[in-house]
């Protein structure tokens, strides 16, 4: 079983490399992202998990797929058919760091800042992307186009910098190429 | 030795991790087989006797920690911990995309020796995409009929570094804060849904199949005695060779960089490296000579714990760096208990004034006593490690520490 293997022969592909190009994303996925307050979407979506034990968490994650953050009627919708208290499906809510009660925009942009991305050079394309996007980390573009979020390690090491778009990494970023990501953002 | 061991990601990029029938041709769900052969309580003394322990950082034998779980309650779970937040780390990622397969074979192996059949992955919620692929693999692997009676039910974590602690990842399965519980009782008595829960790391359990498939005394005879089998390991910041590897728990950690790394970025001088994550400790290059297994980390101070390798070289500042951490640690501590909630703060606090130029030789005196008091009566891990980077750092870069003062 001892092996070196051809892999490390070759350029190592992941399984998603093929979003990319040179770390460059060919297409971002846009979220077709609902605009009104329609309870009753909401509803369907939460009692989707209601047969899930603990599933609160499950119907969090469906309801951000939908509109990117948690409005306050599915929080009260979530806590009614979860049989919990407001107050503890807030708390659940404002407990995780990818979940949010408050509205974002489009595309969720995180910059990792953990300690290999930190020494990679994190903070200059942090800077650049709060120059380009004229927002400061927390904050949304007033078009609600674009969220910039700090975050810990996402688990991509091997491409340092790294950054998320709704979850998808790009890899060794560079501040000279926050422009060109930004603008694969349609 | 500056050659691989690959136990677990033999087959990697070769096998579809979704299929269960190519895993099935390279000897997939063998282990299963046989271990269904056993009863279970010859199982779990078979996993004793092979010596793998806990490849999440804990170290504790599999086989041990299965035997604690009472077998008269009739509902009992199997959870797979895939919550890996420590920076650096991305080994569970790796295992899952590459052999996906042998980790659900694993946990349904665990499943018969404690007689379960429900099992979870709390999958952290970076990972997406590792969802859908593990909810893909899972389906096809019921549908070949190779898992039987035995079902997983995905979860995807939300960003809590804290949830990779045992409990509070069963809190969050259950659908609250990932707030860790008081321990005892453990998971294995009073787990999930207060019923007895064996939680396991990914790398774990897929150790299992291979270990059932050839043999206990096989899987003992690799690597270090007190600590067999192979690790994965993921080498970060300035190596030649950014990457993964699998090597046998002998494996010198000096190779680790020079060898299998390619060695330092740009052929400059090695400063620290820092094993574990980010809650491991800062090694100097004096103690590159040491293998990686759990024991000999621990006695140098170090920790193998999640098995990152994070490689700094001679020009980093690592006041600096150890001051990021001490930023990860306050935002990451769940706030739940007051050592670690204001212990982790302070920490930052303090960092960051040494490292902006207006510390003072008493404040390096109030971390150590502050880390004393965090170490010793934080409710979990997180609380206990948090410190690690900065006592390591001030024992064995001193001077960096000094340098900075006003």
């Amino acid at each position: 079983m001892l092996l070196i293997s051809l892999d490390r022969l070759l350029p190592r592909v992941y399984a998603y490399d093929f979003l990319f190009v040179v770390g460059l994303p060919l297409k971002i996925k846009a979220k077709s992202l609902k605009g009104g307050c329609e309870v009753a979407n909401y509803m369907d979506i939460i009692v989707s998990c209601k047969d899930k034990p603990g599933g609160i968490i499950e119907a969090y994650h469906a309801i951000q797929k939908e509109y990117n953050y948690i409005p306050q009627e599915a929080l009260r919708e979530a806590a009614r058919v979860f049989k919990v208290s407001e107050a503890q499906a807030f708390g659940v809510a404002t407990f995780y760091s990818y979940l949010s009660v408050e509205k974002r925009g489009k595309y969720i942009i995180r910059m990792c800042e953990s300690a290999p991305c930190h020494v990679a050079g994190a903070d200059e394309v942090l800077k650049t992307l709060e120059a380009n996007l004229g927002i400061k980390a927390g904050e949304t573009t007033a078009d609600g186009k674009f969220t910039l979020e700090l975050t810990e390690c996402v688990g991509q090491c091997q491409a340092t910098p790294v950054v998320t778009i709704n979850s998808e990494p790009v890899f060794n970023v560079k501040p000279e190429m926050v422009p060109q990501i930004l603008a694969g953002c349609k | 030795m500056a050659q691989e061991y690959r136990v677990l990601l033999e087959h990697a990029d070769k096998i579809n991790p979704e299929s269960a029938a190519d895993y099935i041709q390279v000897g997939g769900y063998k282990g299963l087989e046989k271990a269904r052969s056993m009863n279970p309580k010859d199982l779990s003394e078979e996993v004793k006797k092979s010596g793998l322990r806990g490849r999440g950082g804990a170290g504790f034998n599999a086989g041990m920690k299965w035997s604690f779980v009472p077998q008269y309650p009739e509902t009992k779970y199997v959870v797979c911990n895939f919550d890996e937040g420590e920076p650096g780390t991305y080994k569970d990622r790796i295992i899952a995309q590459k052999n996906a397969q042998a980790l659900l074979e694993g946990m349904a192996i665990c499943g018969h020796a404690i007689s379960s059949n429900q099992g979870y992955i709390y999958c952290r919620g970076e990972y997406p995409f590792v969802v859908e692929m593990l909810k893909n693999a899972i389906g096809n692997a019921k549908e070949s009929g190779a898992l039987g009676e035995f079902n997983i039910e995905v979860r995807m974590g939300a960003g809590a570094y804290v949830c990779g602690e045992e409990t509070a990842l069963i809190e969050s399965i259950e659908g609250h804060r990932g707030e860790p519980r008081f321990k005892p009782p453990f998971p294995g008595v009073e787990g999930l849904w207060r019923m007895p829960t064996v939680v396991n790391n990914v790398e774990t359990f897929a150790c299992l199949p291979y270990i059932l498939t050839n043999g206990a005394e096989w899987f003992a005879g690799i690597g270090a005695k007190s600590y067999p089998g192979t690790k994965v390991l993921t080498l970060t910041g300035d190596v030649e060779n950014a990457t993964y590897f699998e090597v046998p728990t002998d494996y010198l950690l000096r190779d680790v960089i020079y060898e299998l790394g390619g060695g330092v970025k740009g052929g400059k001088k090695l400063k620290a490296v820092q094993v574990g994550g980010t809650s491991g400790a800062f090694i100097p290059p004096q103690n590159l000579n040491t293998p990686i297994d759990f024991d000999s980390m621990g006695a140098i101070g170090a920790a193998l714990g999640s098995g990152a390798v994070f490689v700094m070289d001679e020009s980093r500042d690592i006041v600096d760096t150890v001051n990021r951490i001490a930023k990860f640690f306050e935002h990451e501590s769940c706030g739940q208990c007051t050592p670690c909630r204001e212990g982790s703060f302070r920490c930052k606090e303090i960092m960051e004034k040494i490292n902006n130029g207006k510390g003072s030789l008493q404040d390096m005196e109030n971390l150590q006593v502050l880390a004393r008091v965090m170490q010793k009566a934080s409710l979990c891990g997180l609380g206990q490690a948090a410190p690690i980077p900065i006592t390591s750092t001030l024992e064995h870069f001193e001077y960096e520490y000094l340098r900075k003062l006003m």
